[in-house]
């Protein structure tokens, strides 16, 4: 085991006694600086002295991204700037961006989670890591770049784009792990095949790691078949630090690092906490953070804590199952709810496509209009009418399977869906006003 | 004999076509004739072209989605009958028909038809025992010159 990973397994009790101590200090002191959690708080009748128990967090208010936005920019900050060392933001694609103030002790608990990432996934100082998220106010790039350092890897901070000098310096310095969002792996995998790179013959890539976008066991399935690489999920926010809030050890979910980010979940209509194995929303509170310490956040993200010691690593950790839908990314078609994870599940049954597709909503006068665009492979195209037609039915036919719904697929060439730091925008929904 | 086609993807926007046709004029290639075929939501367009190879790469790297095919170019004999006579060949041969397109080949002297079969080898055979004149790349190469 390496060293890093020693809090992992911290036996349970002293894991929730380490808890409610840092609940102890974080409450209080996000009371006294930040007027609108301090508001919040008095409006509910709650003060940070009645939080005696770890159970007692439940009386606290939440916090939701609106409120991100609507202190834009420093409005939930609770560091003094002599204190800050580098701001992230997240563009917002309505209105105002959401901007997230560090100190240098957040800094280094985000690596320390990010390292203890890597470390899981079987990563040492021995590997070279190739960050092609793109660095800047998205946290993708440094996350895993300081995360990197951290466990000693040498790392290769590509950022995203210009995909065959990627290539060309993951084989010159025998990159073993890459990380960036699974779309774009797709695209390296698309490119290399272009140039004839095979990655088993040609590289010494070993490990993937993915997140930043939802992505399903299917992709991951492809992902892997395609590139020989084992995918690793990586699992965080802008708003609660960045990548490595928790991450996969084989088992199937992720471990998230509680020690720093405390896990709950939640009713999403009730708001009522939910026991362990039971689904609903993720909401976290920063335990380690003081630029922008967040109390009952809400993700949006929906998913369960799995009760228990995982059975495979046995990290005393909670477990919560992958992200495949956010509660905001659900859409409603036809009066029918529609996650997009599911479009991506259906596409993934029809090889000749590339797992790209862009759905499309346009309000009609009478019911909206609910197309899919995908990417055609170019290996998938025949001269023949007939066999392009038989394609588009059989897509047709493997959405309807799962979602109940007929939307109108429309074929495109590849890579023409415009993508942006290697994601693509998976709804365009018109009918918003 | 058979010669090469090229076969590019066409969605249902806009400049689509015209794009494509800009890049080959960029690759310095010429389109000996074209033919459209689509539905709703998509089509293909299928070109001889003076040279296929530079025109499938520079389509690609644009982005296009194309294959090369083969299919054969039939000169047909400028007569009532002339077209019959090559159909019942090939129907007592019993090849089917994918598409077919026709075009003028040296300024209107010869009416072409470009046929793609189920079998193009076997069509071949029974068209040039029959003494049909079938064009090759060569001609095709300098008809674009």
């Amino acid at each position: 085991m390496h060293p890093i990973s020693k809090p992992d397994y911290m036996p349970i009790e002293e894991l929730r006694k380490l808890q409610l101590q840092k609940l102890q200090k974080l409450v209080p002191y996000e009371y006294e600086r930040v007027a609108l959690f301090r508001r919040r708080c008095d409006e509910t009748g709650v003060k940070p002295r009645d939080l005696v128990t770890l159970a007692d967090l439940a009386k606290f208010p939440f916090m939701k991204k609106t409120d991100l936005r609507d202190e834009y920019p420093l409005g939930l900050t609770a560091a003094p700037m002599k204190e800050i060392v580098r701001f992230h933001c997240s563009s917002g694609t309505t209105g105002k961006p959401i901007c997230i103030p560090n100190t240098k002790g957040d800094v280094e608990v985000w690596a320390d989670a990010t390292a203890r990432c890597l470390a899981m996934y079987g990563l040492t100082d021995e590997d070279v890591l190739q960050v092609s998220y793109g660095y800047g106010l998205f946290t993708g790039g440094l996350g895993l770049h300081y995360g990197g350092e951290k466990l000693g890897c040498a790392v290769l901070p590509t950022s995203a784009g210009n995909t065959e000098k990627q290539l060309m310096l993951m084989r010159d310095l025998g990159t073993t792990a890459i990380a960036c969002t699974p779309s774009y792996f797709l695209h390296v995998i698309e490119v290399a095949k272009k140039l004839g790179i095979d990655f088993r013959r040609d590289t010494k890539l070993r490990h993937g790691i993915f997140g930043a976008e939802p992505w399903t066991d299917e992709m991951r399935a492809k992902i892997e078949a395609e590139s020989g690489v084992v995918a690793h999920d990586i699992y965080g926010l802008t708003e609660i630090s960045g990548p490595g809030v928790a991450g996969d050890c084989g088992c199937g979910g992720l471990h998230v690092w509680e020690d720093h980010y405390y896990p709950e979940i939640v009713d999403p209509e009730t708001l009522r906490p939910l026991p362990d194995g039971e689904r609903g929303e993720l909401v976290f509170t920063t335990l380690d953070r003081f630029g922008t310490p967040m109390v009952r956040y809400r993700t949006r993200d929906l998913t369960r804590l799995r009760p228990g010691t995982c059975p495979r690593c046995g990290r005393t950790m909670r477990v919560m199952d992958r992200v495949s839908a956010r509660s905001d990314d659900m859409l409603i078609i036809h009066g029918v709810n529609v996650f997009p994870s599911q479009i991506e599940t259906a596409l993934l049954r029809i090889p000749e496509i590339a797992p790209h597709y862009q759905i499309v909503l346009t309000p009609t006068e009478t019911l909206d209009l609910f197309e899919i665009k995908v990417e055609l492979t170019p290996e998938a195209f025949s001269d023949n009418i007939r066999a392009l037609e038989a394609l588009r039915k059989r897509v047709l036919a493997a959405v309807k399977q799962i979602i109940g719904l007929t939307p109108k697929i429309i074929l495109v060439e590849p890579n023409s869906l415009p993508r942006s730091e290697g994601k693509i925008k998976r709804v365009i929904d018109n009918r918003k006003k | 004999m058979n010669i090469n086609q090229i076969s590019i993807f066409l969605e249902n926007r806009p400049k689509h076509l015209s794009e494509i046709c800009r890049t080959l004029s960029r690759a310095n290639v010429s389109i000996v004739t074209l033919s459209l075929a689509d539905t709703a939501d998509f089509g293909i367009v299928r070109m001889i072209v003076s040279d296929h190879e530079k025109a499938r790469q520079a389509l690609a790297a644009a982005g296009h989605v194309v294959n090369v095919r083969e299919v054969l170019a039939v000169t047909v004999p400028d007569r009532p009958g002339g077209m019959a006579e090559i159909m019942e060949l090939l129907d007592s041969a019993g090849v089917n028909i994918e598409y077919s397109y026709a075009f003028a080949f040296h300024h209107g002297e010869k009416a072409v038809l470009v046929f793609r079969f189920d079998d193009n080898a076997k069509a071949a055979k029974v068209l040039e025992a029959a003494g049909v004149i079938t064009l090759n790349e060569r001609q095709i190469e300098e008809s674009a010159k």
